[in-house]
Formats: structure tokens, C-alpha cells, sequence
């Protein structure tokens, strides 16, 4: 590869923080969402990673993927730990103990510990105002453990702790709607993004960064091993995501809404459902059902964006 | 020179973070704990201390924080007690494992159900396996000094352990004692300024908290063992220091007109110093009685309790915990233990008392030490007699 020359109306870095050798899964797009985040955050920053698929495919003693500073604890902490690391630094800086400069503070979480057993610490620290962008990973279950639902797992997804079966459609709730928890914090700057758009990740992860104050990115992450297909397929899924309107791309900016990525024309969900194991199962009825709920949940953030971006009188 | 003040112990406990210059203090109120934290946050909003106070949402994060502000060299305390305790415990282990010599003081706390705010020793006892050095104080002077030399024992460059301070809600936090504060500069003679050596640091990336599989976990565990075996000497090296620079030496073990003692009472906390009133009056009687307090509860003190009970025919062992369907009080079962491979060893009888803040006085405790007397020829029905019950 060395020999050729590309030609990219964006170039990207080809310094990776995040390196090659890890033990994920082929096709995860939970990993690629984790290597574009590292390629613009760069060297200066202290990752807190939380318990799941990220940390143990990265980290089995003695090894590592990481080559900027990395510390994981437990799995429903890293708000908090966060917290102390940002306060901690600042302090140091403030008594010259360390040298003044910026450092980003990252979380990666999944989106179990994230909008379920990590949901507390978050909070805490969102609303304390700590300096710090929070990414959660979100492949709609967990991953690590089996594969089993979380609060993120989609309607009708059939999972090891809420199978599908003669009685149950599998998943009977809808999916958490966590970017809006975050953003009701009042925080500078909410997004979401999936890395079948990489370059509205990346600007996204590089502005959360440079927010002055916390910032929420939940990235869409597809999982072929847990979603059942085929790991050719993760790029494709993810962008049919984001064009069936289920995983807009939006950001929330000092609390105006905005699409970065425009879909004028929806795709039916159909397309994006009959791709993957998971949703096997589901009836007509129930994909007409979730269609109509894709409908009024897009229909309602579009009502956010025209009014939080209403001219001035 | 110090200065030699009636300060409530909570007070003394903000002044002794004060005094260390601690940089991150996470914490989240809980009675008997309340007036520690509110002091500090008091002191850092009045610029007296240049210090972040985290107000955490739960214990867990408290300590969570602690993990993160330590982990990047900052020198972090925090300070909880009974609820707080069971809440932060999953996260503790990780503070020793992970080498973060984060100090805390547990104003220890009898546990739910039913609620209690009042002390004994249950919460303390539940962290007794999480791999921290656990120091008991028995009056407020203890307090203060010993948090100081805590944060020199946990920041050794050859220990790097997280360390507690325990002490007794209501019945230390809450009283109001003349305590000597040292004078800032001098506790710089004798706190280094925290140096961890590998930090956080962009400058020099480290992977904190790789996990481990089989092949190497027990390695890990291994290595913890003897890194805190290995931490006593510089426990004893640092209360010299602290001696030598204060005039108040502190031993893993305090004795009570132990000398020639026939019976001896061995007691945790503040309830040492009501004990010692028990054993005057019992001594006036003409009876060989004397107290053992036991100041280092981890790493224990094997050598220290063996030389202490060797004259002695019989051994009481006060617990302010039970082990429930076990066979005594933790402390007793571990006295027991220790004491099993001597060739002369005295009888030793177990006492649970001083529950959920139940006072003993010292008539109560002549009461124990009698009837341990009376177990110790007779025997009893029980592993293990409770102290005071009604039934
Ligand atoms: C307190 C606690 N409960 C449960 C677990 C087990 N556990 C580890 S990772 C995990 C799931 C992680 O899911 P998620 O956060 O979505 O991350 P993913 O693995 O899917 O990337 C669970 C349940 C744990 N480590 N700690
Ligand atoms: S289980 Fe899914 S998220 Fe986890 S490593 Fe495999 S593909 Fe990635
Ligand atoms: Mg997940």
C-alpha cells in the first residue's frame, strides 16, 4: 500500500492511538468508531474506558492498543472517575505541577454503561460541568457479555435475556432515547454519529472535544456478531441506519438542533431490519409498527431543529 | 509548635487534609461523616485549602473520583462511613489492586437493616479483605496524626496502597477533644510532596487496568500480598518519623498495665480507652487484669499480638461486629487463628458488644472481663456470648 497515493477531498491522519492487533471482532464497527475517535483526539488526552467490548478486546495483560494515557476501573464508573481526573489535572496545573495545557478527557462506555448501570455516574458528572467529552459506544446490547438487551436495544431485537420466542417479539420496550437524557443537562454539545460517516464523526468528536465543558457524542455502532450478519456488512448497515431515519445524525449546540447528515428521502426500515438476525423474526405488523414509530420520532426532531433554529424576531 | 485546641474530631479530620495539602477530596454526606466534609468544603471555599472538593452524587463515584484524581498523581482523600462504605466497596479493591494511594477515614458505622446512624465496627470489618492498610484510632489526637502519617505510609514509593483510617462514629467524630495541631510547616518536614510514579500522563501514556486472564491474574494477586506484607516496616518507620518530629509515637499494638497480666482485654477503637478505666478499678481489686489495643488491623501485626499475649492465661476479645452463623466476631476468629501454632497460648474467649452505638461503660466492661473469666474455666453453650442483649 505504501506506493500509492490517495487523493481524499479530507485527509486523515495516519497516526493511530488506537492500533491494529486487537482482539475485536471482524467487521466491528464499535472498534472503527474507536480508531477514528483516537485519530483526531490525538496525543494529548487521557482515555477512561469502561468495562465492555472495547476494554477487554484492547488490554489483556501485558499488552496493549493503546498509545495515548488509558485507565479502566470497574464498568459503571467512568463518570465519576472522569470527574476526578479532570479535577485532579486541574488541580496539578493550577500548583505547576504539571505543565498548563489541554488535555482532552475522554470516556468510552458502551452503551451498557452508559444509559444503564452507568447512568448515575454520568449524570453526576454532566451536571457538575467537568471539562470532559463523554463517548458512548452503542451497539445496542451486551456485547461482551453475550449479547444480552439493554435499555439501548432496539423494538423487536432479539437478544439472549429478551429472546424472541412463541410469546415475545423479543425486545417489548423502545429504545432509551439517551442523547436526549444528556442533553437535558443543559451541557454545551450533544451529537450522534456512526462510522459509516467518519468524517461527521471525526468533526464531531474534534468539536466535542473542544467544548469548554462536558460533551456527549453516542456513536451508533454496528455489531455483526451480535446483530447476526455477515461483518462485510457493518459500513452498509450503519448507513442504512442513518437514511431509514432510525439513527439520524444531528448535534445539539448550545441547544440548537441541526441535521449534519440530510436524508430528504427516508428508506422504508424494512431495508434496514431484513439485513440482520436479530429482527428476523418480526411480523409485517410489527415492522409496520416500528415504521410508524421512526416516523413520529423523526417528525419530532425535525420540529426541534426548525424550532430551536426559528429566525429572530 | 503546635497548637493545642478543643476541636470536635471531624474538625481535626479536615485540619489534618488541610495540613497535608490534599489535592481532590471527593465525598458524599453521611451521618456520622457529615461535619468531616462539610469542614473541607468549608475550607476550600474559604481559600484555605487550594484543593478541588468533588460533591459526588454517591459514595461509589466519591471513590471512583478518588481512582481518577489518583491516577493522575493528584493526592486525593475521601471520608464515609456504614451505607457509604457497602456503596464505594466494589470499587475499593480496585484502589489497592491498582496501586492508587488514595486516604480515607471511615467514621465507622453500624449497617442496614435496621437503619442505625450510630457505630460499631460492621462497616470496617466488610473492607477487611479489599487490600487497603487499616489503621484504628482511639481518641481524636490519633485521629489527626495518624491520617498524616497515612498519606506518608500510602504514598511510600514502596508501599503505594490506599489507606483507612477508621474511628468511631458519634463516639470520636462528634466529641469535642484537645488535640495538638502541628504547624503546617512542620507537617512539611515530614509529608513529602506526593511524586506518583507513573501518572496519567500524555507525555508518557501508560495502560492503567488491563485485564487479566488466567495465565497472569494470580500473579497479580500474588504481588498485592506481598506488597502489603512488605508495607508494615514502613508503617513502623513512619510512626518513628512521626515520633521523632511530634513526640507522640504510635506501635501496631498498644498495651494497658499489660505487664504481668493474667487477663487481658483486647479491644479495637475508642472503646479501648473506656476499657482501660474497667481494668484501674479491677487492678485496685487486686486482679492481674490488663487491655491490648490493636492499632493495625492490615497488614496484621502476627509478631507484635504474640509477644503481647504471651504471659497471659486468658484472652478476651471484645468484637464489635458479628460474623453471623460464623464462628465470632471477625477480629476474635483471627486472633484465634494467629494464635493457634503457639505451643503456650492463652484460653480465648470471644465477646460481640457495642452494637449499633449500644454504649459499654466501664462497670459493663468489668462485667465482660468477669464473665470471660467465668467462660474461660467453665466454657459456654456458645462460640460466642453477646454482651448486653435483652432476649
Ligand atoms: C457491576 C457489574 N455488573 C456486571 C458486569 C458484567 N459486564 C461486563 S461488561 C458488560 C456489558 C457491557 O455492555 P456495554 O456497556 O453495552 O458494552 P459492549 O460490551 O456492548 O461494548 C457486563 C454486563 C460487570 N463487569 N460489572
Ligand atoms: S461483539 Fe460486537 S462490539 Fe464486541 S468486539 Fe465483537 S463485533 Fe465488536
Ligand atoms: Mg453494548
Amino acid at each position: 500500500m505504501e506506493n500509492y497515493v490517495t487523493f481524499g477531498r479530507r485527509q486523515v491522519t495516519k497516526e493511530e492511538n488506537f492500533t491494529p492487533g486487537h482482539r475485536a471482532c471482524v467487521g466491528c464497527a464499535e472498534a472503527l468508531a474507536v480508531r477514528l475517535a483516537c485519530k483526531v483526539l490525538g496525543k494529548n488526552t487521557i482515555v477512561v474506558n469502561a468495562t465492555g467490548c472495547m476494554e477487554v478486546i484492547s488490554t489483556p495483560l501485558p499488552t496493549t492498543a493503546w498509545e495515548i494515557p488509558w485507565i479502566h476501573t470497574i464498568f459503571e464508573n467512568t463518570g465519576a472517575v472522569v470527574s476526578g481526573v479532570e479535577a485532579g489535572l486541574k488541580v496539578l496545573m493550577r500548583k505547576g505541577k504539571r505543565s498548563q495545557r489541554k488535555v482532552n478527557m475522554v470516556v468510552m462506555a458502551g452503551d451498557g454503561g452508559t444509559s444503564d448501570i452507568g447512568l448515575q455516574a454520568l449524570s453526576g458528572a454532566l451536571e457538575r460541568g467537568h471539562d470532559f467529552l463523554y463517548i458512548c459506544l452503542d451497539n445496542e446490547a451486551y456485547m461482551n457479555t453475550g449479547i444480552q438487551r439493554s435499555s439501548a436495544t432496539p423494538y423487536g431485537a432479539s437478544t439472549t435475556t429478551a429472546p424472541a420466542g412463541k410469546k415475545s417479539i423479543g425486545q417489548i420496550t423502545w429504545k432509551k432515547n439517551m442523547p436526549e437524557v444528556a442533553a437535558a443537562h443543559d451541557i454545551p454539545y450533544v451529537a450522534t454519529a456512526c462510522p459509516s460517516y467518519p468524517f461527521d464523526l471525526m468533526d464531531k468528536v474534534a468539536k466535542g472535544a473542544a467544548m469548554l465543558g462536558p460533551a456527549y457524542i453516542h456513536i451508533l455502532s454496528v455489531c455483526p456478531t451480535g446483530w447476526r450478519l455477515a461483518p462485510d456488512l457493518a459500513i452498509e448497515v450503519g448507513r442504512l441506519a442513518v437514511r431509514t431515519g432510525i439513527f439520524p445524525l444531528y448535534e445539539i449546540e448550545n441547544g440548537k438542533y441541526r441535521f449534519t447528515v440530510k436524508t430528504p428521502k427516508l428508506k422504508p426500515v424494512e431495508e434496514y431490519l431484513k439485513m440482520q438476525g436479530r429482527f428476523r423474526h418480526l411480523a409485517e405488523k410489527d415492522i409496520a409498527h416500528i415504521q410508524d414509530r421512526v416516523n413520529q420520532e423523526y417528525a419530532k426532531l425535525q420540529d426541534k431543529v426548525a424550532l430551536t433554529n426559528k429566525p429572530e424576531d | 509548635m503546635s497548637n493545642r485546641v478543643g476541636i470536635e474530631v471531624s474538625r481535626a479530620i479536615a485540619v489534618a487534609a488541610k495540613l497535608a495539602r490534599v489535592d481532590v477530596v471527593a465525598a458524599y454526606p453521611i451521618t456520622p461523616q457529615t461535619h468531616i466534609v462539610e469542614d473541607i468544603a468549608e475550607l476550600v471555599a474559604n481559600g484555605e485549602l487550594d484543593a478541588s472538593y468533588v460533591p459526588v452524587e454517591s459514595e461509589h463515584s466519591a471513590m471512583s473520583a478518588c481512582l481518577g484524581a489518583s491516577a493522575v498523581g493528584a493526592r486525593a482523600f475521601t471520608a464515609t462511613a456504614g451505607q457509604g462504605l457497602e456503596l464505594m466497596h466494589e470499587v475499593l479493591y480496585v484502589a489497592s489492586a491498582m496501586q492508587l494511594p488514595i486516604v480515607m477515614s471511615l467514621a465507622n458505622r453500624a449497617l442496614s437493616s435496621p437503619l442505625s446512624i450510630w457505630g460499631d465496627h460492621s462497616d470496617a470489618m466488610s473492607m477487611r479483605d479489599t487490600g487497603w492498610i487499616q489503621l484504628f484510632a482511639a481518641n481524636g489526637q490519633e485521629v489527626l496524626d495518624n491520617i498524616l502519617c497515612a498519606f506518608r505510609i500510602a504514598e511510600d514509593r514502596k508501599v503505594l496502597l490506599p489507606t483507612v483510617v477508621h474511628l468511631d462514629g458519634f463516639h470520636l467524630t462528634h466529641v469535642i477533644e484537645p488535640i495538638s495541631i502541628p504547624e503546617p510547616s512542620e507537617v512539611d518536614g515530614f509529608l513529602p510532596p506526593f511524586n506518583y510514579p507513573l501518572p496519567l500522563d500524555p507525555d508518557k501514556p501508560v495502560t492503567m487496568g488491563a485485564f487479566a486472564p488466567p495465565y497472569i491474574y494470580p500473579e497479580t494477586k500474588k504481588a498485592q500480598q506481598v506488597n502489603l506484607l512488605a508495607a508494615k516496616p514502613v508503617i513502623l518507620q513512619s510512626w518513628k518519623e512521626f515520633g521523632d518530629h511530634f513526640g507522640r509515637y504510635y506501635s501496631p499494638v498498644e498495651s494497658y498495665r499489660a505487664e504481668g497480666a493474667k487477663v487481658l482485654l483486647l479491644t479495637m477503637g475508642s472503646y479501648s480507652e473506656t476499657a482501660t478505666l474497667a481494668i484501674d478499678s479491677l487492678r485496685k481489686d487486686g486482679k492481674m487484669v490488663g487491655a491490648l489495643s490493636l492499632r493495625l488491623w492490615r497488614p496484621f501485626p502476627f509478631e507484635e499480638i504474640r509477644q503481647a499475649v504471651k504471659g497471659a492465661d486468658v484472652l478476651i476479645v471484645l468484637d464489635r461486629a458479628v460474623s453471623f452463623g460464623g464462628p465470632g466476631g471477625p477480629v476474635c476468629s483471627e486472633i484465634k487463628a494467629v494464635l493457634y501454632d503457639e505451643a503456650r497460648r492463652p484460653k480465648i474467649v470471644g465477646v460481640v458488644g457495642g452494637l449499633g452505638g449500644r454504649d459499654i461503660s466501664p462497670s459493663d466492661f468489668v462485667s465482660i472481663i468477669n464473665r470471660g473469666i467465668e467462660i474461660s474455666q467453665t466454657g459456654s453453650e456458645q462460640e460466642f456470648e453477646m454482651f448486653g442483649v435483652r432476649e
